[in-house]
């Protein structure tokens, strides 16, 4: 019957109830980037915490100069520099606990050392005679990774897989302002908040995606507030405040080892350098800026209320940066001697046992390597 | 000394009983994908499983696939053994990414430290009438990517041993399952399962002396109906049954050859770039010297899968196959 035949018995009926899922209010981004240093609340500060803090921005910061110069003297094939960023990158890695996840992207390899990888295990990747150059499962540090977000969605299964053991695990994963723009970012964010997983992702959003600004990459508020989309908590802060990004990572992972789920935390800071020693950002971007954001630099903050407080002497800031500097001559040391390489290896682990197609392979680098050495003779 | 009643079963069915063995077997395994769960998948080949082992063990989880295959990475990084669905060939694209950069080469990029156990069962191939994005065949695109496996059943049997096969598999399988023989039936005893077969052997269907048919999954019923046909020309077709695409079973299939002279590869996928091109190189470059005649391919058309009312003309069928067959140079032999 249609309204017509029916007139006098339809009556207009709303719609069933509707009401939002959620209440987005208290999922907001705060409208400003939280900060500590150069603001009264530093007073509070815990001591111990801004000296532990202080020794890390100090050696990363020497550990990146490293780096870079191991580029120039062709020992690492490439190297993207997080100077400028050494607080995030220390701060993810500071709030976790032995039995928690790390998941960087192919720029943190920093974070991964602040978390107590060995450097020169750190920068295999980049140094090329492997892809991961640790067993992720003895640090609790995903691979490196070069595809632009892919390694969410990880750091969501690992985390929903150890809650639904009964595990204490949190997963905290790393991207870059541009890597929100990708699919995968907005399935893990996604995945994350239906599953209510134990994840913290951290946004370092350090202006540029290799050349490209932030707004050509997004139209958002502030990439905090993608956050309420998913229904999961979104928080900015001052990327090079250290103690900043400390608390509010530290209380993202409180929150969801609690079992209050995801959050999203965005990060603002600089990419001081290049994307890597084969970018030239003069191309893209005016000195000027680069003088601003050194003006904001995370060390000098740091040292600023250290030394205000009393809590370090010229003494103390001559010992982080020996520290930093027997690191970097260990690393220089390790990453002077060529790698040990075996070209069999290509074969070891492409499967549990290699197929018999690929020991046909095998067979016949084995003879191609026994005929270079026999001609080598 | 009991005899046991072997009854009619459908290949679902038995994928069904591979997946509910394989999870009352090790608590690790999980299934998870679109619809999985309350519905028991749009084939119901996991149907029951969500009430028997629970929501958290058969997940019904986002509209996303890319987001299903990432999750399960790391699942299985901490020790989990996911089983994931793709709803069908055409709907797995998006999760090609987290499949070639990270599923296919995380134990090689790790030295061997971080293998990932995942199964990835994907229906695939035509038949059905389905519309577009429902029937392609995807399998060349797997094959091409080093680290995986990649098996497909063809028939009840093999479809419950190659599953637990591939779920019991410290790599990753990629799990090809021929939509249309879904419900071909078969006398399968579900109380005594047939063997979990290993993955990489193919085997000889239907053995015969005048040329072997090389296949697999969907295009299996049809070179064994084709091999019949060919008895009235006077051909006895040898059929082998790949069951694996890699690791190739190079073994048995050129055993075969050696013994018939004669080979077709046939499949739904299209020839040019297509699985058959592979197989016909493998066979070339192994049986020259018993070679009759130049390996020849019998495929779909080099066409995006076609609609429904036309996909017929596309898929090979018995004629077709018995055509390549008569160009198998037997002038020669007269």
């Amino acid at each position: 019957m249609t309204v017509m035949e029916q007139r006098g018995a339809y009556r207009p009926t709303p719609p069933p109830a509707w009401q939002p899922r959620t209440d987005p209010a208290p999922l907001l981004p705060d409208a400003a980037p939280y900060r500590v240093l150069g603001t009264e609340a530093a007073a509070h500060a815990d001591p111990e915490l801004l000296r532990r803090l202080y020794a890390e921005l100090v050696r990363g910061r020497r550990y990146n100069a490293q780096a870079t110069a191991l580029t120039k003297q062709g020992r690492l094939a490439v190297y993207p520099s997080t100077t400028g960023q050494e607080a995030c990158e220390v701060a993810a890695a500071l709030v976790l606990q032995e039995q928690d996840w790390l998941f960087p992207s192919y720029r943190d390899t920093l974070a991964a050392v602040a978390r107590g990888l060995d450097p020169v295990q750190a920068l295999t990747l980049l140094r090329g005679d492997w892809h991961t150059g640790y067993d992720p499962r003895e640090h609790r540090i995903a691979p490196l990774c070069t595809p632009l977000a892919t390694q969410l969605p990880h750091a969501v299964g690992l985390a929903h897989a150890a809650r639904l053991k009964g595990d204490d695990v949190v997963a905290l994963a790393m991207v870059g302002d541009g890597g929100t723009s990708e699919g995968d970012f907005h399935e893990a964010l996604n995945f994350a908040a239906v599953w209510q997983a134990p994840v913290v992702f951290l946004v370092q959003n350090n202006g540029f995606a290799i050349s490209v600004p932030l707004a050509k990459q997004t139209a958002a508020p502030s990439l905090a507030h993608k956050a309420v989309g998913y229904g999961m908590p979104g928080r900015l802060v001052d990327g090079n405040d250290a103690v900043a990004v400390h608390e509010v990572l530290a209380d993202a992972v409180r929150h969801a080892r609690e079992g209050g789920g995801p959050t999203l935390v965005e990060a603002i800071t600089y990419r001081i350098e290049a994307h890597t020693n084969a970018d030239d950002a003069t191309r893209y971007r005016v000195d000027t800026e680069v003088e601003a954001w050194r003006a904001h630099d995370p060390i000098a903050l740091l040292e600023h209320e250290l030394t205000e407080r009393g809590l370090i002497d010229e003494d103390g800031i001559k010992a982080a940066r020996d520290a930093a500097d027997t690191m970097a001559a260990e690393l220089r040391a390790h990453m002077n001697q060529d790698p040990v390489l075996d070209p069999m290896d290509l074969f070891a682990d492409v499967y549990a046992d290699p197929t018999p197609q690929l020991r046909e392979q095998e067979a016949q680098l084995r003879a191609e390597l026994a005929a270079e050495q026999e001609g080598g003779h | 000394m009991t005899t046991v009643a072997l009854k009619p079963a459908t290949m679902a069915q038995a994928l069904t009983r591979a997946l509910r063995d394989a999870m009352a077997a090790d608590p690790t395994v999980h299934v998870m994908g679109e619809d999985v769960g309350t519905l028991g998948g749009v084939f119901r080949v996991t149907d029951g499983l969500a009430k028997e082992f629970g929501e958290d063990r058969c997940t019904d989880t986002p509209l996303a696939e890319a987001g299903i295959l990432g999750t399960a990475v790391g699942m299985a990084m901490y020790g989990l053994r996911p089983v994931v669905e793709m709803q069908f060939d055409a709907f797995a694209y998006p999760a090609f990414e987290q499949l070639i950069s990270h599923v296919s080469r995380m134990r090689n990029r790790t030295r061997g430290a971080m293998p990932l156990p995942i199964t990835i069962r994907v229906p695939y191939g035509g038949g059905i009438g389905g519309v577009e994005h429902h029937s392609d065949s995807s399998e060349a695109y797997y094959m091409a990517t080093p680290g995986l496996h990649v098996v497909t059943p063809a028939t009840v049997a093999d479809s419950y041993g190659l599953l637990r096969a591939a779920i019991a598999s410290d790599d990753p399988v990629v799990f090809l399952e021929p939509k249309r023989l879904y419900w071909s039936k078969d006398t399968w005893n579900p109380d005594e399962p047939s063997p979990v077969e290993p993955i990489g052997r193919a085997v000889v269907r239907r053995p015969g002396s005048s040329a072997t048919l090389i296949t697999y999954g969907p295009s299996l019923p049809v070179c064994l109906e084709a091999a019949e046909a060919a008895r009235s020309e006077g051909w006895d077709l040898e059929v082998v049954d790949l069951r694996s695409l890699v690791p190739f079973d190079d073994e048995t299939v050129c055993a075969s050859v050696r013994r018939t002279g004669r080979a077709l590869v046939v499949h739904e996928s299209g020839g040019y770039g297509g699985p058959g091109g592979e197989i016909a190189a493998r066979v070339t470059e192994r049986c020259f010297h018993h070679l009759e005649a130049p390996v020849l391919r019998v495929a779909g058309f080099d066409i995006p899968y076609p609609p429904p009312m036309l996909e017929r003309h596309h898929l090979p069928g018995v004629d077709r196959i018995l055509d390549a067959v008569g160009r198998l140079q037997w002038e020669a032999e007269n």
